[in-house]
Protein backbone atom coordinates (compact mmCIF):
# COMPACT_ATOMS: atom_id res chain seq x y z
CA UNK A 1 0.00 0.00 0.00
CA UNK A 2 2.85 2.13 0.41
CA UNK A 3 3.75 2.56 -3.19
CA UNK A 4 -0.50 2.93 -4.08
CA UNK A 5 0.41 6.04 -1.49
CA UNK A 6 3.58 7.11 -3.30
CA UNK A 7 1.77 7.18 -6.69
CA UNK A 8 -1.27 8.99 -5.40
CA UNK A 9 1.07 11.81 -4.11
CA UNK A 10 2.78 11.53 -7.39
CA UNK A 11 -0.02 12.24 -9.44
CA UNK A 12 -1.33 15.13 -6.93
CA UNK A 13 2.05 16.86 -6.85
CA UNK A 14 2.30 16.54 -10.64
CA UNK A 15 -1.34 17.81 -11.71
CA UNK A 16 -1.10 20.84 -9.44
CA UNK A 17 2.13 21.29 -10.83
CA UNK A 18 1.26 21.34 -14.43
CA UNK A 19 -1.89 23.14 -13.58
CA UNK A 20 0.40 26.00 -12.71
CA UNK A 21 2.61 25.77 -14.73
CA UNK A 22 0.18 24.80 -18.48
CA UNK A 23 -2.06 27.43 -17.82
CA UNK A 24 0.24 30.43 -18.49
CA UNK A 25 1.88 28.12 -21.24
CA UNK A 26 -1.48 27.34 -22.78
CA UNK A 27 -2.68 30.92 -22.60
CA UNK A 28 0.57 32.38 -24.34
CA UNK A 29 0.06 29.57 -27.23
CA UNK A 30 -3.55 30.42 -27.23
CA UNK A 31 -3.02 33.90 -28.20
CA UNK A 32 0.38 34.29 -29.72
CA UNK A 33 1.11 35.39 -33.48
CA UNK A 34 4.37 34.58 -33.07
CA UNK A 35 4.94 32.41 -36.30
CA UNK A 36 7.57 30.05 -34.40
CA UNK A 37 4.78 28.89 -32.31
CA UNK A 38 5.20 25.57 -34.17
CA UNK A 39 8.12 24.87 -32.65
CA UNK A 40 7.25 25.33 -28.68
CA UNK A 41 3.98 22.82 -29.76
CA UNK A 42 5.95 20.12 -30.96
CA UNK A 43 8.85 20.16 -28.32
CA UNK A 44 5.54 19.98 -25.95
CA UNK A 45 4.33 16.89 -27.66
CA UNK A 46 7.22 15.10 -27.91
CA UNK A 47 6.43 13.10 -25.22
CA UNK A 48 3.23 11.46 -27.22
CA UNK A 49 5.34 10.10 -29.64
CA UNK A 50 8.48 9.36 -27.63
CA UNK A 51 9.08 5.95 -25.92
CA UNK A 52 9.37 7.15 -22.25
CA UNK A 53 12.96 5.50 -22.23
CA UNK A 54 14.52 8.24 -24.59
CA UNK A 55 12.86 10.98 -22.49
CA UNK A 56 14.03 8.80 -19.00
CA UNK A 57 17.63 8.79 -20.57
CA UNK A 58 18.27 12.20 -21.08
CA UNK A 59 16.22 13.11 -18.30
CA UNK A 60 18.36 11.16 -16.03
CA UNK A 61 21.66 12.17 -18.33
CA UNK A 62 20.74 15.85 -17.46
CA UNK A 63 19.90 15.10 -13.32
CA UNK A 64 22.50 12.70 -12.76
CA UNK A 65 25.46 13.83 -10.82
CA UNK A 66 26.99 15.18 -13.26
CA UNK A 67 24.48 16.48 -15.18
CA UNK A 68 23.90 20.19 -15.17
CA UNK A 69 20.57 20.34 -13.35
CA UNK A 70 22.06 17.43 -10.86
CA UNK A 71 25.20 19.58 -10.38
CA UNK A 72 23.17 22.69 -9.12
CA UNK A 73 20.73 20.32 -7.51
CA UNK A 74 23.47 19.14 -5.30
CA UNK A 75 24.92 22.08 -5.01
CA UNK A 76 21.71 23.93 -3.37
CA UNK A 77 20.27 20.88 -1.59
CA UNK A 78 23.42 18.61 -0.68
CA UNK A 79 22.26 15.59 -2.12
CA UNK A 80 21.52 14.23 -5.89
CA UNK A 81 18.38 14.46 -7.85
CA UNK A 82 18.04 11.57 -9.86
CA UNK A 83 16.83 8.38 -7.86
CA UNK A 84 14.38 10.42 -5.65
CA UNK A 85 11.20 11.91 -5.26
CA UNK A 86 12.03 15.45 -6.30
CA UNK A 87 13.56 14.14 -9.32
CA UNK A 88 10.47 11.63 -10.14
CA UNK A 89 8.21 14.97 -10.06
CA UNK A 90 10.44 16.72 -12.29
CA UNK A 91 10.32 13.98 -14.90
CA UNK A 92 6.67 13.35 -14.67
CA UNK A 93 5.99 17.00 -15.44
CA UNK A 94 7.94 17.07 -18.37
CA UNK A 95 5.95 13.67 -19.21
CA UNK A 96 2.82 14.78 -18.56
CA UNK A 97 3.16 18.13 -19.82
CA UNK A 98 1.01 18.09 -23.40
CA UNK A 99 -1.89 16.06 -21.62
CA UNK A 100 -1.95 19.24 -19.42
CA UNK A 101 -1.50 22.09 -22.46
CA UNK A 102 -3.33 20.07 -25.10
CA UNK A 103 -6.90 20.13 -23.31
CA UNK A 104 -5.93 24.20 -22.19
CA UNK A 105 -5.24 25.37 -25.07
CA UNK A 106 -8.45 23.72 -26.83
CA UNK A 107 -10.60 25.37 -24.35
CA UNK A 108 -9.02 28.62 -24.52
CA UNK A 109 -9.06 28.58 -28.23
CA UNK A 110 -12.60 27.74 -28.12
CA UNK A 111 -13.77 30.59 -26.46
CA UNK A 112 -15.34 33.37 -28.87
CA UNK A 113 -12.63 36.07 -29.55
CA UNK A 114 -15.46 38.41 -29.43
CA UNK A 115 -16.55 37.69 -25.80
CA UNK A 116 -12.53 38.95 -24.81
CA UNK A 117 -12.96 41.86 -27.48
CA UNK A 118 -16.14 42.94 -25.27
CA UNK A 119 -14.22 42.89 -22.51
CA UNK A 120 -11.28 44.99 -23.38
CA UNK A 121 -14.41 47.50 -24.73
CA UNK A 122 -15.54 47.35 -21.12
CA UNK A 123 -12.48 48.48 -20.07
CA UNK A 124 -11.29 45.27 -19.12
CA UNK A 125 -7.01 44.35 -18.68
CA UNK A 126 -5.74 41.49 -19.61
CA UNK A 127 -5.72 39.82 -16.35
CA UNK A 128 -9.29 40.95 -15.31
CA UNK A 129 -10.55 39.23 -19.52
CA UNK A 130 -8.60 36.27 -18.48
CA UNK A 131 -9.49 35.48 -14.68
CA UNK A 132 -13.20 36.54 -15.06
CA UNK A 133 -14.13 35.69 -18.83
CA UNK A 134 -11.32 33.12 -20.65
CA UNK A 135 -10.88 31.13 -17.34
CA UNK A 136 -14.88 30.38 -16.06
CA UNK A 137 -15.44 29.43 -19.45
CA UNK A 138 -12.88 27.17 -20.26
CA UNK A 139 -13.47 25.38 -16.79
CA UNK A 140 -14.45 22.06 -18.83
CA UNK A 141 -11.09 22.11 -20.32
CA UNK A 142 -9.12 23.09 -16.87
CA UNK A 143 -10.49 20.17 -15.86
CA UNK A 144 -9.69 17.89 -17.96
CA UNK A 145 -6.05 18.57 -17.88
CA UNK A 146 -5.69 18.18 -14.24
CA UNK A 147 -7.63 14.68 -14.43
CA UNK A 148 -5.60 13.48 -17.95
CA UNK A 149 -2.14 14.98 -16.35
CA UNK A 150 -3.27 13.23 -12.88
CA UNK A 151 -4.40 9.74 -14.52
CA UNK A 152 -1.56 9.50 -16.72
CA UNK A 153 1.22 10.16 -14.18
CA UNK A 154 -0.66 7.91 -11.99
CA UNK A 155 -0.16 4.99 -14.92
CA UNK A 156 3.80 5.71 -15.65
CA UNK A 157 6.66 3.36 -15.87
CA UNK A 158 9.01 3.63 -18.01
CA UNK A 159 10.02 7.13 -17.13
CA UNK A 160 9.96 6.21 -13.28
CA UNK A 161 11.74 3.32 -13.92
CA UNK A 162 14.97 5.04 -15.68
CA UNK A 163 14.93 8.16 -13.37
CA UNK A 164 13.30 6.72 -10.29
CA UNK A 165 14.81 3.59 -9.99
CA UNK A 166 13.00 1.27 -7.26
CA UNK A 167 13.75 2.77 -3.81
CA UNK A 168 10.12 1.54 -1.67
CA UNK A 169 8.84 4.53 -0.32
CA UNK A 170 10.76 6.95 -2.49
CA UNK A 171 10.73 6.13 -6.34
CA UNK A 172 8.81 2.87 -5.97
CA UNK A 173 5.40 3.27 -7.49
CA UNK A 174 2.61 1.00 -8.08
CA UNK A 175 3.22 0.45 -11.34
CA UNK A 176 7.33 -0.44 -10.34
CA UNK A 177 5.73 -2.43 -7.50
CA UNK A 178 3.35 -4.14 -9.54
CA UNK A 179 6.09 -5.41 -12.05
CA UNK A 180 8.31 -6.09 -9.33
CA UNK A 181 5.76 -8.32 -7.94
CA UNK A 182 5.09 -10.19 -11.35
CA UNK A 183 9.03 -10.53 -11.64
CA UNK A 184 8.95 -12.46 -8.41
CA UNK A 185 6.24 -14.73 -9.72
CA UNK A 186 3.84 -13.16 -6.44
CA UNK A 187 0.96 -13.23 -8.64
CA UNK A 188 -1.32 -12.46 -5.74
CA UNK A 189 0.49 -9.32 -4.65
CA UNK A 190 0.42 -8.05 -8.67
CA UNK A 191 -2.98 -8.62 -8.59
CA UNK A 192 -3.88 -6.76 -5.36
CA UNK A 193 -2.17 -3.86 -6.85
CA UNK A 194 -3.25 -3.54 -10.03
CA UNK A 195 -6.96 -3.88 -9.06
CA UNK A 196 -6.61 -0.96 -7.00
CA UNK A 197 -4.99 1.14 -9.90
CA UNK A 198 -7.51 0.21 -12.33
CA UNK A 199 -10.44 0.82 -9.49
CA UNK A 200 -8.87 4.46 -8.59
CA UNK A 201 -8.57 5.22 -12.10
CA UNK A 202 -11.82 4.73 -13.06
CA UNK A 203 -13.50 6.33 -9.65
CA UNK A 204 -11.47 9.35 -11.26
CA UNK A 205 -12.14 8.93 -14.52
CA UNK A 206 -16.05 8.62 -14.60
CA UNK A 207 -16.66 11.37 -11.58
CA UNK A 208 -15.05 13.77 -13.59
CA UNK A 209 -16.58 12.60 -16.67
CA UNK A 210 -19.58 12.81 -15.17
CA UNK A 211 -18.85 16.62 -13.40
CA UNK A 212 -17.68 17.83 -16.83
CA UNK A 213 -21.27 17.35 -18.07
CA UNK A 214 -22.85 19.21 -15.90
CA UNK A 215 -20.03 21.81 -16.79
CA UNK A 216 -20.55 22.03 -19.88
CA UNK A 217 -24.01 23.66 -19.63
CA UNK A 218 -23.77 27.24 -19.16
CA UNK A 219 -21.61 27.12 -21.98
CA UNK A 220 -23.33 29.73 -24.59
CA UNK A 221 -26.22 28.05 -27.12
CA UNK A 222 -24.29 28.08 -30.39
CA UNK B 1 -13.77 83.71 -23.03
CA UNK B 2 -15.86 83.73 -25.47
CA UNK B 3 -13.72 83.82 -28.05
CA UNK B 4 -12.00 80.67 -27.37
CA UNK B 5 -15.33 78.74 -26.96
CA UNK B 6 -15.73 79.84 -30.47
CA UNK B 7 -12.51 78.75 -31.63
CA UNK B 8 -12.58 75.93 -30.08
CA UNK B 9 -15.88 74.55 -30.66
CA UNK B 10 -14.18 75.84 -34.89
CA UNK B 11 -11.40 73.76 -34.60
CA UNK B 12 -13.90 70.45 -33.15
CA UNK B 13 -15.68 70.54 -36.40
CA UNK B 14 -16.45 66.69 -36.23
CA UNK B 15 -17.04 64.55 -33.44
CA UNK B 16 -14.98 61.61 -34.66
CA UNK B 17 -12.26 62.32 -37.77
CA UNK B 18 -10.70 59.01 -38.89
CA UNK B 19 -8.08 58.51 -42.06
CA UNK B 20 -6.47 55.33 -41.84
CA UNK B 21 -5.41 52.12 -44.58
CA UNK B 22 -5.47 48.72 -43.07
CA UNK B 23 -3.90 45.69 -44.95
CA UNK B 24 -5.02 41.94 -44.07
CA UNK B 25 -2.46 39.79 -45.61
CA UNK B 26 -3.30 37.03 -47.25
CA UNK B 27 -3.41 35.17 -50.60
CA UNK B 28 -5.10 36.29 -53.82
CA UNK B 29 -8.85 36.12 -52.24
CA UNK B 30 -7.66 36.41 -49.01
CA UNK B 31 -5.82 39.49 -48.77
CA UNK B 32 -7.60 43.01 -48.43
CA UNK B 33 -6.99 46.50 -48.26
CA UNK B 34 -9.28 49.03 -46.18
CA UNK B 35 -8.51 52.87 -47.01
CA UNK B 36 -10.71 54.97 -45.38
CA UNK B 37 -10.81 58.97 -44.80
CA UNK B 38 -14.15 60.48 -43.19
CA UNK B 39 -15.44 62.34 -40.18
CA UNK B 40 -19.15 62.05 -38.84
CA UNK B 41 -20.69 64.56 -36.21
CA UNK B 42 -23.00 63.67 -32.90
CA UNK B 43 -25.98 61.88 -34.04
CA UNK B 44 -26.45 58.61 -36.28
CA UNK B 45 -24.51 57.94 -39.48
CA UNK B 46 -25.16 54.90 -41.30
CA UNK B 47 -22.06 52.72 -43.06
CA UNK B 48 -23.59 50.80 -45.18
CA UNK B 49 -22.25 48.70 -47.76
CA UNK B 50 -22.68 45.00 -49.11
CA UNK B 51 -21.07 42.29 -46.96
CA UNK B 52 -17.39 41.86 -47.19
CA UNK B 53 -16.88 45.72 -47.92
CA UNK B 54 -14.88 45.89 -45.12
CA UNK B 55 -17.35 47.33 -42.50
CA UNK B 56 -16.26 45.47 -39.37
CA UNK B 57 -12.98 45.64 -39.85
CA UNK B 58 -13.72 49.69 -40.11
CA UNK B 59 -15.07 49.48 -36.83
CA UNK B 60 -12.29 47.13 -35.06
CA UNK B 61 -9.86 49.54 -35.99
CA UNK B 62 -11.58 52.47 -34.82
CA UNK B 63 -12.25 50.33 -31.44
CA UNK B 64 -8.48 49.56 -31.39
CA UNK B 65 -9.03 45.88 -31.90
CA UNK B 66 -7.27 46.26 -34.95
CA UNK B 67 -4.06 48.35 -35.52
CA UNK B 68 -4.11 49.73 -38.72
CA UNK B 69 -0.49 50.19 -40.07
CA UNK B 70 -0.76 54.21 -41.16
CA UNK B 71 -3.47 56.11 -38.86
CA UNK B 72 -4.85 59.36 -37.24
CA UNK B 73 -7.95 58.44 -35.74
CA UNK B 74 -9.60 61.39 -33.45
CA UNK B 75 -12.76 61.79 -31.02
CA UNK B 76 -14.04 65.11 -30.00
CA UNK B 77 -9.99 66.31 -30.74
CA UNK B 78 -8.83 64.00 -28.51
CA UNK B 79 -6.00 61.51 -30.30
CA UNK B 80 -7.32 57.56 -30.43
CA UNK B 81 -4.66 56.74 -32.71
CA UNK B 82 -1.69 58.79 -34.36
CA UNK B 83 0.87 56.77 -36.60
CA UNK B 84 3.13 59.53 -36.86
CA UNK B 85 3.60 59.94 -33.35
CA UNK B 86 3.39 56.57 -32.45
CA UNK B 87 0.29 57.22 -30.84
CA UNK B 88 -1.97 53.98 -30.35
CA UNK B 89 -4.53 53.66 -27.16
CA UNK B 90 -5.87 50.75 -26.52
CA UNK B 91 -9.75 49.91 -26.32
CA UNK B 92 -9.59 50.19 -22.67
CA UNK B 93 -8.50 53.72 -23.18
CA UNK B 94 -10.88 54.58 -25.68
CA UNK B 95 -13.50 54.62 -23.71
CA UNK B 96 -16.14 53.52 -26.92
CA UNK B 97 -19.24 51.49 -26.75
CA UNK B 98 -19.00 48.51 -29.76
CA UNK B 99 -21.43 46.20 -30.51
CA UNK B 100 -20.80 43.78 -32.38
CA UNK B 101 -23.36 41.06 -34.90
CA UNK B 102 -23.59 39.01 -32.31
CA UNK B 103 -24.96 40.11 -28.75
CA UNK B 104 -21.59 38.74 -27.03
CA UNK B 105 -23.09 38.39 -23.93
CA UNK B 106 -20.89 36.47 -21.45
CA UNK B 107 -22.82 33.26 -20.75
CA UNK B 108 -21.35 32.27 -17.53
CA UNK B 109 -22.71 35.72 -16.51
CA UNK B 110 -26.40 36.73 -15.32
CA UNK B 111 -28.21 40.06 -16.97
CA UNK B 112 -27.33 42.14 -14.46
CA UNK B 113 -23.43 41.25 -13.98
CA UNK B 114 -23.17 41.15 -17.59
CA UNK B 115 -24.15 44.98 -17.60
CA UNK B 116 -22.35 46.07 -14.07
CA UNK B 117 -19.22 44.03 -15.94
CA UNK B 118 -18.30 47.99 -17.22
CA UNK B 119 -18.09 49.03 -13.99
CA UNK B 120 -15.37 47.99 -11.83
CA UNK B 121 -13.87 50.83 -10.71
CA UNK B 122 -17.39 52.00 -8.61
CA UNK B 123 -18.88 50.52 -5.14
CA UNK B 124 -20.94 47.30 -5.38
CA UNK B 125 -24.15 49.81 -4.72
CA UNK B 126 -23.53 52.49 -7.41
CA UNK B 127 -22.81 49.27 -10.06
CA UNK B 128 -26.02 47.73 -9.25
CA UNK B 129 -27.99 50.92 -9.39
CA UNK B 130 -26.44 52.05 -12.45
CA UNK B 131 -27.05 48.54 -14.03
CA UNK B 132 -30.59 48.50 -12.98
CA UNK B 133 -30.89 52.42 -15.11
CA UNK B 134 -29.48 50.87 -18.21
CA UNK B 135 -31.52 47.47 -17.95
CA UNK B 136 -34.73 49.47 -17.33
CA UNK B 137 -33.56 52.25 -20.33
CA UNK B 138 -33.73 49.62 -22.85
CA UNK B 139 -36.36 47.66 -21.03
CA UNK B 140 -34.90 44.49 -19.69
CA UNK B 141 -35.15 44.96 -15.69
CA UNK B 142 -37.08 42.14 -15.51
CA UNK B 143 -34.70 39.78 -16.77
CA UNK B 144 -31.95 40.24 -14.49
CA UNK B 145 -31.32 37.45 -12.84
CA UNK B 146 -31.13 35.54 -15.87
CA UNK B 147 -28.74 33.92 -17.77
CA UNK B 148 -28.03 34.96 -21.49
CA UNK B 149 -28.65 30.96 -22.02
CA UNK B 150 -32.66 31.88 -21.48
CA UNK B 151 -33.58 34.83 -23.10
CA UNK B 152 -34.27 35.87 -26.68
CA UNK B 153 -32.21 36.79 -29.68
CA UNK B 154 -34.02 40.57 -29.08
CA UNK B 155 -33.90 40.89 -25.33
CA UNK B 156 -30.09 39.75 -25.64
CA UNK B 157 -29.49 42.45 -28.03
CA UNK B 158 -31.12 45.16 -25.75
CA UNK B 159 -28.92 44.16 -23.16
CA UNK B 160 -26.14 44.10 -24.91
CA UNK B 161 -26.69 47.66 -25.74
CA UNK B 162 -27.65 47.94 -22.07
CA UNK B 163 -24.30 46.88 -21.46
CA UNK B 164 -22.51 48.83 -23.60
CA UNK B 165 -23.47 51.91 -22.73
CA UNK B 166 -23.10 51.44 -19.06
CA UNK B 167 -19.49 52.88 -19.35
CA UNK B 168 -20.83 56.49 -20.13
CA UNK B 169 -19.07 55.85 -23.73
CA UNK B 170 -17.94 58.90 -25.87
CA UNK B 171 -19.20 57.43 -28.81
CA UNK B 172 -20.90 54.04 -29.99
CA UNK B 173 -20.04 51.70 -33.31
CA UNK B 174 -22.72 49.14 -33.90
CA UNK B 175 -22.14 46.42 -36.29
CA UNK B 176 -25.91 45.44 -37.44
CA UNK B 177 -26.77 44.85 -34.00
CA UNK B 178 -30.35 44.11 -35.14
CA UNK B 179 -29.53 41.10 -37.44
CA UNK B 180 -32.16 38.92 -38.22
CA UNK B 181 -34.98 40.98 -35.39
CA UNK B 182 -38.18 41.27 -37.16
CA UNK B 183 -38.87 45.13 -38.23
CA UNK B 184 -41.24 46.12 -35.27
CA UNK B 185 -39.14 44.78 -32.97
CA UNK B 186 -35.48 46.27 -34.29
CA UNK B 187 -37.98 50.18 -34.92
CA UNK B 188 -38.57 49.64 -31.00
CA UNK B 189 -35.11 49.17 -30.35
CA UNK B 190 -34.51 51.82 -32.48
CA UNK B 191 -36.76 54.34 -30.70
CA UNK B 192 -34.95 53.45 -27.18
CA UNK B 193 -31.64 54.09 -28.93
CA UNK B 194 -33.06 57.57 -30.24
CA UNK B 195 -34.34 58.48 -27.22
CA UNK B 196 -31.23 57.55 -25.28
CA UNK B 197 -29.19 59.86 -27.18
CA UNK B 198 -31.15 62.67 -27.50
CA UNK B 199 -29.48 64.29 -24.52
CA UNK B 200 -26.53 63.04 -24.91
CA UNK B 201 -25.23 63.55 -28.73
CA UNK B 202 -22.93 60.90 -29.01
CA UNK B 203 -21.48 60.23 -32.69
CA UNK B 204 -23.18 56.89 -33.64
CA UNK B 205 -21.51 55.11 -36.09
CA UNK B 206 -24.22 52.14 -37.69
CA UNK B 207 -23.15 49.45 -39.70
CA UNK B 208 -25.71 48.04 -41.83
CA UNK B 209 -26.68 46.05 -45.18
CA UNK B 210 -29.80 46.31 -44.98
CA UNK B 211 -32.41 49.08 -46.35
CA UNK B 212 -34.91 49.05 -44.03
CA UNK B 213 -32.72 50.01 -41.25
CA UNK B 214 -31.32 52.79 -43.54
CA UNK B 215 -34.65 54.44 -43.73
CA UNK B 216 -35.61 53.71 -40.33
CA UNK B 217 -32.43 55.32 -38.77
CA UNK B 218 -30.72 57.32 -40.82
CA UNK B 219 -29.59 61.15 -41.15
CA UNK B 220 -26.43 60.64 -43.04
CA UNK B 221 -25.29 57.47 -44.76
CA UNK B 222 -21.47 56.76 -45.74
CA UNK B 223 -21.16 53.74 -48.56
CA UNK B 224 -18.58 51.86 -48.73
CA UNK B 225 -17.21 48.98 -51.01
CA UNK B 226 -14.37 46.63 -51.29
CA UNK B 227 -12.70 48.73 -48.53
CA UNK B 228 -12.76 52.01 -50.05
CA UNK B 229 -16.17 54.84 -49.52
CA UNK B 230 -17.48 55.24 -52.69
CA UNK B 231 -20.11 57.59 -51.66
CA UNK B 232 -21.56 59.77 -48.49
CA UNK B 233 -24.32 62.23 -48.06
CA UNK B 234 -28.15 62.38 -47.63
CA UNK B 235 -29.30 58.49 -47.19
CA UNK B 236 -31.40 58.97 -50.93
CA UNK B 237 -28.72 60.78 -52.84
CA UNK B 238 -26.62 58.08 -51.75
CA UNK B 239 -28.08 54.56 -52.19
CA UNK B 240 -31.23 55.35 -54.53
CA UNK B 241 -28.51 56.79 -57.39
CA UNK B 242 -25.99 54.10 -56.63
CA UNK B 243 -22.25 55.10 -58.71
CA UNK B 244 -21.28 51.55 -58.11
CA UNK B 245 -22.83 48.18 -60.04
CA UNK B 246 -21.78 45.87 -56.75
CA UNK B 247 -23.60 48.55 -54.18
CA UNK B 248 -26.67 48.68 -56.44
CA UNK B 249 -26.95 45.11 -55.28
CA UNK B 250 -27.05 45.67 -51.79
CA UNK B 251 -29.45 48.96 -52.44
CA UNK B 252 -31.81 46.50 -53.69
CA UNK B 253 -31.99 46.83 -57.30
CA UNK B 254 -31.91 43.45 -59.12
CA UNK B 255 -31.74 44.40 -62.73
CA UNK B 256 -28.74 44.95 -64.07
CA UNK B 257 -28.47 45.87 -67.47
CA UNK B 258 -25.70 46.34 -69.76
CA UNK B 259 -26.57 49.13 -72.72
CA UNK B 260 -25.14 51.46 -75.31
CA UNK B 261 -26.30 55.14 -75.55
CA UNK B 262 -28.10 55.64 -78.70
CA UNK B 263 -28.88 59.77 -78.98
CA UNK B 264 -28.75 62.41 -76.19
CA UNK B 265 -31.77 65.04 -75.74
CA UNK B 266 -30.16 67.29 -73.04
CA UNK B 267 -33.17 69.85 -73.43
CA UNK B 268 -35.54 66.66 -72.82
CA UNK B 269 -32.98 65.51 -69.71
CA UNK B 270 -32.64 62.10 -71.10
CA UNK B 271 -31.24 59.99 -73.64
CA UNK B 272 -31.64 56.77 -75.47
CA UNK B 273 -30.27 53.25 -75.29
CA UNK B 274 -30.44 50.58 -76.81
CA UNK B 275 -29.62 47.03 -74.60
CA UNK B 276 -27.05 45.08 -75.19
CA UNK B 277 -27.88 41.96 -77.77
CA UNK B 278 -31.02 43.27 -78.60
CA UNK B 279 -33.24 45.46 -80.27
CA UNK B 280 -34.79 46.96 -77.12
CA UNK B 281 -34.43 50.28 -76.33
CA UNK B 282 -35.16 52.85 -72.82
CA UNK B 283 -35.05 56.20 -72.37
CA UNK B 284 -33.12 57.19 -69.00
CA UNK B 285 -32.07 59.86 -67.44
CA UNK B 286 -29.39 62.19 -69.09
CA UNK B 287 -25.67 60.71 -68.16
CA UNK B 288 -22.21 61.97 -68.24
CA UNK B 289 -21.88 59.94 -71.19
CA UNK B 290 -22.06 60.38 -75.04
CA UNK B 291 -23.70 58.43 -77.94
CA UNK B 292 -21.86 54.72 -78.73
CA UNK B 293 -20.76 55.05 -75.31
CA UNK B 294 -21.35 51.73 -73.10
CA UNK B 295 -23.30 52.19 -69.94
CA UNK B 296 -24.83 50.32 -67.41
CA UNK B 297 -28.77 50.71 -65.63
CA UNK B 298 -30.23 49.41 -62.72
CA UNK B 299 -33.77 49.04 -62.15
CA UNK B 300 -35.43 47.87 -59.11
CA UNK B 301 -37.73 44.67 -59.44
CA UNK B 302 -40.54 46.80 -57.45
CA UNK B 303 -40.16 49.67 -59.57
CA UNK B 304 -41.70 47.68 -62.61
CA UNK B 305 -45.38 47.59 -63.86
CA UNK B 306 -46.30 44.81 -65.70
CA UNK B 307 -49.60 45.11 -67.84
CA UNK B 308 -51.58 42.21 -69.34
CA UNK B 309 -52.65 44.31 -72.18
CA UNK B 310 -50.84 46.92 -74.11
CA UNK B 311 -50.98 49.66 -71.51
CA UNK B 312 -51.61 53.35 -73.28
CA UNK B 313 -51.96 56.58 -72.51
CA UNK B 314 -49.28 56.69 -69.92
CA UNK B 315 -46.55 59.14 -68.91
CA UNK B 316 -44.29 56.26 -68.72
CA UNK B 317 -41.91 56.35 -71.05
CA UNK B 318 -40.67 52.88 -71.20
CA UNK B 319 -43.32 50.41 -72.44
CA UNK B 320 -42.02 46.89 -73.07
CA UNK B 321 -43.32 43.95 -75.16
CA UNK B 322 -42.42 40.76 -73.63
CA UNK B 323 -43.51 37.10 -72.59
CA UNK B 324 -43.28 35.76 -68.55
CA UNK B 325 -40.32 33.15 -68.10
CA UNK B 326 -41.19 31.61 -64.68
CA UNK B 327 -42.73 32.79 -61.41
CA UNK B 328 -41.94 32.18 -57.81
CA UNK B 329 -43.62 33.03 -54.96
CA UNK B 330 -41.54 34.86 -52.14
CA UNK B 331 -43.21 35.44 -48.80
CA UNK B 332 -45.67 37.99 -49.53
CA UNK B 333 -43.58 38.95 -53.34
CA UNK B 334 -44.09 37.07 -56.28
CA UNK B 335 -40.65 37.28 -58.74
CA UNK B 336 -41.15 37.24 -62.11
CA UNK B 337 -38.90 36.91 -64.75
CA UNK B 338 -40.03 38.16 -68.10
CA UNK B 339 -38.02 38.13 -71.23
CA UNK B 340 -38.18 42.02 -73.15
CA UNK B 341 -35.12 41.92 -75.25
CA UNK B 342 -32.93 41.47 -71.63
CA UNK B 343 -34.33 39.38 -68.94
CA UNK B 344 -36.08 41.37 -66.04
CA UNK B 345 -36.60 40.51 -63.03
CA UNK B 346 -40.68 42.05 -61.71
CA UNK B 347 -41.96 42.03 -58.12
CA UNK B 348 -45.66 42.09 -57.68
CA UNK B 349 -48.29 41.36 -55.26
CA UNK B 350 -49.87 37.85 -54.76
CA UNK B 351 -53.12 39.73 -55.37
CA UNK B 352 -52.12 41.45 -58.53
CA UNK B 353 -51.02 37.93 -59.81
CA UNK B 354 -54.72 36.33 -59.31
CA UNK B 355 -56.28 39.50 -60.95
CA UNK B 356 -54.67 39.32 -63.77
CA UNK B 357 -54.48 35.55 -64.14
CA UNK B 358 -50.82 35.60 -65.37
CA UNK B 359 -48.89 32.54 -66.26
CA UNK B 360 -45.63 31.75 -67.37
CA UNK B 361 -45.53 31.70 -71.62
CA UNK B 362 -48.33 34.61 -71.36
CA UNK B 363 -47.83 38.05 -73.61
CA UNK B 364 -46.99 40.96 -70.98
CA UNK B 365 -46.06 44.58 -71.04
CA UNK B 366 -43.50 46.24 -68.93
CA UNK B 367 -44.33 49.56 -67.42
CA UNK B 368 -41.00 51.29 -66.66
CA UNK B 369 -40.59 55.15 -65.88
CA UNK B 370 -37.61 57.01 -67.01
CA UNK B 371 -36.43 58.11 -63.73
CA UNK B 372 -36.42 54.18 -62.33
CA UNK B 373 -33.70 53.55 -64.31
CA UNK B 374 -30.58 54.32 -62.82
CA UNK B 375 -27.30 55.15 -64.39
CA UNK B 376 -24.68 52.97 -62.99
CA UNK B 377 -20.72 53.46 -62.93
CA UNK B 378 -18.97 50.78 -64.24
Amino acid sequence: MEALWLSLCLAFCVAAILLVVGTPLAYWLSQTRWRGKFLIESVIALPLVLPPTVLGFYLLVVMGTDGPLGKLWTAWFGHTLAFTFAGLIIASVLYSLPFAVQPLVMAFESVDTRLLDAGAILGAGRWRIFRQILLPLSLPGVITAVVLSFAHTLGEFGVVLMVGGNIPGVTRTVSIDIYDHVQSLDYAAANRMAIALVFISFAVLSTIYAVNRRVWSPWPTK
Amino acid sequence: MANEVNIRSAIRSAALEAQFRFKRPGHAAGAFELHVDFQIDSGITILFGPSGAGKSTLLDCIAGLLKPGSARIALNGEILQDSATHIFLSPQQRRLAYLFQSPALFPHLTVEQNVSFGLNNSNEGDRASRAQDLLAAFRVEHLARRKPGQISGGEAQRVALARSLVTSPRALLLDEPLKGLDSELKSAIFDDLRAWNRVRQLPILYVTHQRDEVDALSERVIAIDRGQIIAQGAPHSVLDAPRKKRLAYAAGFENHLSAVVQDVRESDGVMRVRLASSETELEVPLGYAAAGTRVHIAIRAGDILLAARKPEGLSARNILDGTIDSMEVMGTTVVCRVSAGAMFLVHVTPGALRSLGLVPGQRVWLVIKTHSCHLVEE
